[in-house]
């Protein structure tokens, strides 16, 4: 298929927004390393930090097709305002409450999203959903099977897990922003969009947090938040950022 | 000597109507689950180790993580430690076996003649 120059720049805005959002959640869950509740949760959390990263640099790759930078360069050498991640993934740990409850609304999300990428007229974004479609539904069934245990724990469990759907729901809302490509990309069928994509995330974590006893806000309860895949974040990303490419800086030509 | 029956039916097991309930500490709901690995289906489960979890479900999630994050996997099987039935290490001399039992011994059977000719008279039938 020939693309147009409009249809290249619609696929870079998804590209990036999606692997930024991966790169991003993947380096804050990381941050778990060594912290996480119990020994299995631990490795659990750090594993699946490590397949977003995965997932992100299979994102980039294509990009760098695309003739963006290679992967390590996109990753490590971009200022906070250069990244086009969500405000959700962006923010600190927090306790595991909150990180749990992220991971719930974030990978639910990311399951539909690369269900419909499965479809995607794009082939090399096509064949990438369809490889990672285990990873991910994996990721789904660990967020629900600790929101529906702890949603069952005792009353103080309970009431962390809802406080927590209730504080980040607006954070979460800020996945489905839209950027200036949305119409093209909707238009040659690359992704059914940001709008869709939020209706059918919202009738399915409703039908879940509905299952095990809690309740999820109303859609129009929350103002969402948003600027985060226009570049605009908190001043939380640019110390992660710091952080995580702190040693990549000493020598940016250092072989690994 | 008194024998007593095996059967449940006539041995009731005695339960004491009211225990005392303290309680429970914490982290007394977690147990240990132990983990069989099955690498392609239609093989053995392999037992491969042990997962710390409050229930199976969460053990699944967590005997995943710890077994099968590296290598094939087709199948996962957690069952709690202590439903597992095991013998007496006390007992060990129960598998001691003396070795003059030639009967028993599965070289003291000819079959393999008999196979390698069953193999030798379809090869020659079907010239394969």
């Amino acid at each position: 298929m020939n693309f147009e120059q409009k249809h290249i720049d619609a696929l870079k805005e998804l590209l990036y927004k999606m692997a930024d959002d991966q790169l991003i959640i993947g380096h804050r869950n990381s941050e778990w390393t060594g912290l996480g509740p119990v020994l299995e949760e631990d490795i659990a959390f750090s594993s699946m930090a490590q397949d977003k990263i995965g997932q992100a640099y299979q994102l980039y790759s294509i990009l760098n097709e695309l003739g963006e930078s290679d992967p390590d360069t996109v990753a490590f050498t971009r200022n906070a305002e250069q990244f086009h991640c969500c405000e959700l993934v962006t923010l600190p740990i927090g306790g595991f409450d909150f990180s749990l409850v992220r991971h719930f609304y974030f990978d639910n999300a990311e399951l539909l999203r690369f269900e419909s990428l499965a479809q995607s007229t794009f082939d090399p974004l096509a064949m990438l959903a369809k490889k990672y479609k285990g990873e991910i539904k994996y990721h789904v069934m660990h967020a629900n099977t600790w929101i529906k245990q702890l949603a069952n724990g005792n009353e103080e469990s309970k009431a962390k897990m809802q406080n927590a759907i209730n504080n980040t729901f607006a954070d979460a809302l800020g996945i489905f922003e839209k950027g200036p490509y949305e119409d093209v990309l909707i238009e040659i069928g690359f992704f059914m969009g940001e709008d869709a994509l939020k209706k059918q995330w919202y009738d399915k974590i409703k039908t879940f947090v509905e299952s095990v006893g809690l309740s999820i806000p109303a859609l129009d309860s929350a103002t969402p938040n948003l600027g985060g895949r226009a570049g605009k974040h908190s001043a939380y990303l640019q110390p992660m950022l710091t952080e995580m490419t702190e040693v990549y800086a000493i020598d940016p030509s250092a072989d690994w | 000597m008194i024998i007593k029956s095996a059967d449940p039916r006539v041995e009731r097991e005695q339960i004491v109507a009211e225990e005392t309930f303290s309680g429970l500490k914490a982290m007394d709901f977690w147990q240990t689950y132990e983990v069989f690995h099955q690498e392609k289906r239609g093989e053995q489960h392999q037992h491969v180790g042990s997962v710390h979890a409050p229930d199976a479900e969460m053990a699944i999630l967590f005997a995943k993580e710890q077994y099968a994050r590296r290598g094939q996997t087709a199948n996962i099987w957690v069952v709690k430690s202590a439903d597992v039935v095991a013998t007496e290490y006390e007992d060990t001399d129960i598998f001691e076996t003396t070795p003059d039992k030639f009967h028993r011994d599965p070289g003291s059977y000819k079959v393999m003649d008999r196979i390698n000719a069953y193999k030798e008279r379809i090869k020659e039938e079907t010239g394969a």
